[in-house]
């Protein structure tokens, strides 16, 4: 087992940064992270498909797979954990070679996925899945940015303060998993 | 006859949603912690810790455990001196599921067709699984399950011939091939006998078991341990991030089958395991 280290990095993510993160690190992420599962995920590949113009900036940025709770009276969001992030691998490589650094999920990566992490040195990350009440504390603002008829699916624009993850596939592409 | 009023019903099954959803099970706490002490590597005692502060934050402060909050799975026991009067049943339960995800804040993950996929927008229907016992009492469990876990979950229709190690191969499959997808540390249920739909409704009240109950036949208890240790030398661990706590409990029930077949299910919950119950 290697030890992990503990580092603070900000999102949005740089390449040179990216290229830093070894597989193992445990990271404290704060800045903004954008939510996407997958009908979002869909929209988005659709409008690169067309052409059309993003509703989000996507180079550099971290992607986070999440479907939060609504949020209670006063606190900016509810519960809000990863979820599995494979549901996403068929758009995913698309989204990485449109500037996309980084992804926020749980679980297994398909090799399509690997390879495009590889080639974008690009990064993905696990959290701790069911742990969404201990998550919402790292968020200090959330709004909806697009497709908000999608309810929980909608895209939130998040801003987290220390966010804790491991860097599950490196920008080499080895991965914490056994495949 | 003793008669039970729908809005009974209702106002338990409400009730139950918001606890289930807001308090990890007794058992599961204490076997995270008992898992704490086990685990060697950091990684995996820094995720059994988060766990054990995510289901204290979720209680004290009213947050639900898991953004995914479910759909939710009512299993009624109902006494067959009991009439439920003033209502229709399936509406009572509905009913209760709605007014938990709207007042408790809860996410609504249901969608009313599997193709064409509209949210219902108040978690219903729930899945009722009503069955007529003796006595005059109605006992009501929930089981909110996320799809994270449920996604994982799989049947297969065994020969006989494969028997015991057939079985034993199928859990372990199932589990090496996607566990680390559906937040481990898991809690296995088991389903063997009886038809396919038969297994599957098995496999999900196996999960309904105290973690620290063995089952009553000897060779299933044994067949439960096996696994355990098993499942537990795969390394899967923690998050799928590596360690010894892959699994913090199997549960096997098993029913009669065909002189022909061996079915088995498998239903995965994640650590995250929401029930409630009460009696009215």
């Amino acid at each position: 087992m290697e030890m992990s280290k503990e580092q603070k990095i900000q999102a949005p993510l740089s390449e040179a940064q990216a290229k830093k993160l070894r597989v193992g690190d445990k990271v404290l992420i704060s800045g903004t992270l954008y939510t996407a599962r997958d009908e979002a995920h869909r929209r988005l590949v659709q409008a690169i498909g067309r052409g059309s113009k993003l509703p989000i900036p996507i180079k550099d940025q971290i992607i986070y797979y999440t479907g939060p709770t609504p949020a209670p009276p006063g606190r900016v969001i509810g519960s809000c954990g990863p979820t599995t992030s494979l549901r996403m691998d068929s758009f995913t490589p698309k989204l990485l070679k449109n500037g996309l650094r980084g992804m926020i999920g749980k679980g297994h990566r398909s090799s399509q996925v690997i390879q495009a992490i590889k080639d974008f040195s690009a990064v993905y990350f696990i959290a701790v899945g069911g742990a969404g009440a201990l998550l919402s504390k790292c968020v200090r603002e959330a709004k909806v940015v697009a497709y908000r008829d999608l309810g929980p699916e909608a895209i939130y624009q998040v801003m987290v303060v220390d966010f804790p993850a491991w860097v599950a596939i490196d920008s080499k592409g080895k991965n914490i998993l056994r495949q | 006859m003793r008669k039970i009023e729908a809005k009974e019903i209702t106002e338990a099954v409400a009730r139950l949603c918001l606890k289930a959803n807001f308090n990890l099970r007794p058992d599961v706490v204490l076997a995270l912690k008992e898992a704490l002490g086990k685990e060697d590597s950091p990684r995996a005692k820094d995720i059994i810790r988060t766990l054990l502060k995510n289901a204290s934050i979720s209680k004290k402060e009213g947050l639900p455990l898991c953004q995914d909050t479910g759909m939710v799975t009512v299993f009624l026991k109902i006494g067959q001196g009991v009439r439920i009067v003033g209502g229709d049943l399936r509406e009572a339960v509905n009913e209760g599921v709605r007014r938990a995800y709207r007042e408790g804040y809860l996410r609504k993950s249901v969608v009313d067709d599997p193709l064409i996929r509209k949210n219902t927008r108040d978690n219903t229907p729930a899945v009722i699984h009503p069955e007529i016992v003796p006595g005059d009492k109605l006992k009501v469990t929930v089981l909110p399950k996320g799809f994270g876990a449920e996604n994982i979950s799989a049947l297969a229709m065994l020969k006989p011939s494969e028997g015991k190690e057939g079985v034993k191969k199928f859990v372990m499959d199932t589990v090496r091939r996607h566990g680390a997808n559906g937040c481990p540390p898991l809690i296995i249920g088991i389903g063997l006998g009886g038809t396919m739909e038969k297994a599957a409704l098995l496999a999900k009240e196996a999960i309904l078991r105290p973690l620290g109950s063995h089952h009553r036949k000897r060779h299933i208890a044994i067949l439960e341990k096996e696994l355990l240790r098993e499942i537990n030398k795969l390394g899967i661990g923690p998050q799928g991030l590596g360690g010894e706590t892959t699994v913090l409990g199997v549960k096997v029930e098993v029913y009669p089958t065909h002189i022909a077949g061996l079915p088995v299910a498998v239903n995965i919950s994640c650590h995250a395991l929401r029930q409630a119950s009460t009696v009215l």
